[in-house]
């Protein structure tokens, strides 16, 4: 016996949603995002053409979030990733490596870093690999710097990004999915909608079949990236985009895929592409 | 000193018996018979005991069905998910045969069900050790054991309205 059942549920919550006057199924809706009083957010926003097919709206991880959350994104002074940011300034200054230089001396201040968020994940230079953030910062400290690498996750690397990820606050997400780039979207698509794991869940069955429903404790959203680095008051830290994705697979009873594979570099760039046009945000504040 | 020696002699032999008792009557994950989505036969052979299910599912590390189904029935248990349909009634819905088919694999009675099957071993994708994140060193075993999910079976037989 397989039963839509779906549908019946469906028409169940119509009827919760006529009975209490608003959808659980929704983001909050009449939030707006304006940080410091000045800087407007786009957080709701039509499809691109990635994912026209499977989303009506695409929404920002914040609408999801309690009032009190939303609100500590909203001033910087309330923002505790603002600390980290600081830290990844100092960071931009400071000479390391065998070539005695800073970033500051290729790329003078750090406002030039400006709408270079918006586009990451992308092929790099030689166009033989699809790059996030962390990858291009660390060819810079190995290639033109003779300094280390600094490892995905660590502290002096989520600093980094989150500093340059600030310059292009306000932004609109917009990665490349043509070209070489192409054959990578399409594999971070097969990801996205695969079912990992003992409990065999895929993204899609969490962020999209589900967004807006409650999973215990959580809100789900639609697990969209543009807050990333966000500063996650459960862990007191800053988390980077591949550190949520190994979080999220490993709920699934799953053995992960590493910070920095292949694979999470492949994801990183189809969520990207699904939630094209909504604004960069990093550094974020989520629970 | 007779006596002594007989006691000795069974003790091992009434322990084995004992600890092989259950398991032999248990029914493996992959040898589960369904009608359809149903599942007829306990899979311990004896019925569940309805306070151990109701602890199963709220235990995050086991059933954790409370992150999915709201429970009016569990008014205790805090922030219960709404990704499912609420739980109460549920055995006015169902039968037992039909109740026990979904603990052990939902997607045999709702095809492509996000719920999760919870006596079953094979066919997954990447699975885990857990929730470590690692592969898992030995084989894998059922999120519930047949115990586990007779347990629940016996709770989710007292939801009636
Ligand atoms: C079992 C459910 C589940 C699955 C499967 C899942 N996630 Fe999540 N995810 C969550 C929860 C819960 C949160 C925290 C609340 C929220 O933002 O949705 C979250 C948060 C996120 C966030 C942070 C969003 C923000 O704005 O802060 C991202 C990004 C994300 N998930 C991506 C993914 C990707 C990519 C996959 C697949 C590899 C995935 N998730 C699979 C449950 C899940
Ligand atoms: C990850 C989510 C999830 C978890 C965890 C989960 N379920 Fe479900 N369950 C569902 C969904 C979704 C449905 C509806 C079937 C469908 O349409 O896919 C369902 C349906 C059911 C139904 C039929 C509902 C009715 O009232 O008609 C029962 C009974 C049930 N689940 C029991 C359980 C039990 C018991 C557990 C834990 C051992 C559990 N579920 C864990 C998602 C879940």
């Amino acid at each position: 016996m397989r039963l839509p059942y779906r549908s019946k549920l469906a028409a169940a919550s119509v009827l919760a949603v006529l009975a209490a006057g608003a959808a659980f199924a929704d983001p909050v809706p009449d939030a707006e995002l304006v940080v410091n009083e000045e800087i407007e957010l786009v957080t709701r926003v039509a499809p691109g053409p990635a994912v026209a097919d499977v989303l009506t709206e695409v929404y920002s991880g914040w609408l999801y979030r309690e009032s009190e959350t939303r609100a500590m994104q909203m001033d910087d002074f309330d923002n505790p990733a603002m600390v980290f940011v600081d830290q990844g300034l100092d960071m931009w200054d400071t000479v390391d490596g065998t070539e005695g230089k800073s970033c500051a001396s290729c790329h003078e201040g750090i406002e030039s870093m400006k709408g270079v968020r918006t586009s990451m994940p992308k092929m790099n230079g030689a166009a033989t690999d699809l790059w996030s953030l962390e990858n291009f910062v660390n060819d810079c400290r190995t290639e033109r710097m003779g300094a280390e690498a600094w490892k995905w996750n660590s502290n002096d690397m989520k600093n980094m990004t989150s500093a340059i990820s600030l310059q292009s606050r306000g932004e609109p997400m917009k990665v490349s999915v043509e070209g070489a780039a192409a054959d990578w979207w399409e594999r971070g698509k097969e990801i996205y909608y695969t079912r990992y794991g003992q409990l065999e869940l895929a993204c899609a069955n969490c962020h999209e079949a589900n967004a807006g429903y409650m999973i215990r404790a959580d809100h789900l959203s639609q697990g969209q990236i543009n807050g990333f680095p966000t500063y996650r008051l459960k862990d007191a830290g800053v988390v980077s985009i591949h550190q949520r994705f190994v979080g999220c697979v490993r709920d699934t009873r799953a053995e992960t895929f590493a910070a920095g594979s292949e694979e999470f570099r492949a994801l990183e760039l189809y969520v990207a592409s699904r939630g094209e046009g909504l604004s960069i945000e990093g550094v974020s504040v989520r629970p | 000193m007779k006596r002594h020696v007989a006691h000795w002699a069974m003790a091992p032999a009434l322990a084995a018996t004992l600890a092989a008792l259950p398991v032999a009557a248990e029914t493996a994950p992959g040898t589960i018979a369904f009608d359809g989505g149903a599942v007829a036969a306990s899979l311990t052979g004896a019925p569940g005991d309805a306070a151990a299910g109701a602890k199963v599912m709220t235990t995050a590390a086991l059933g954790n069905c409370v992150a999915c189904h709201e429970l009016a029935a569990m008014p205790d248990v805090q922030f219960q998910g709404n990704i499912g349909p609420a739980l109460d009634g549920a055995a006015d819905r169902w039968t037992e045969a039909e109740l026990r088919g979904m603990v052990v694999n939902a997607k045999m009675t709702f095809d492509g069900t996000m719920m999760p099957a919870f006596y079953k071993t094979d066919g997954f994708i990447r699975p885990g050790d857990g929730y470590t994140g690692k592969a898992p060193e030995a084989e894998l075993p059922p999120v519930l054991t047949a115990q586990q999910v007779e347990d629940v079976v016996a709770y989710l037989l007292t939801l009636k309205e």
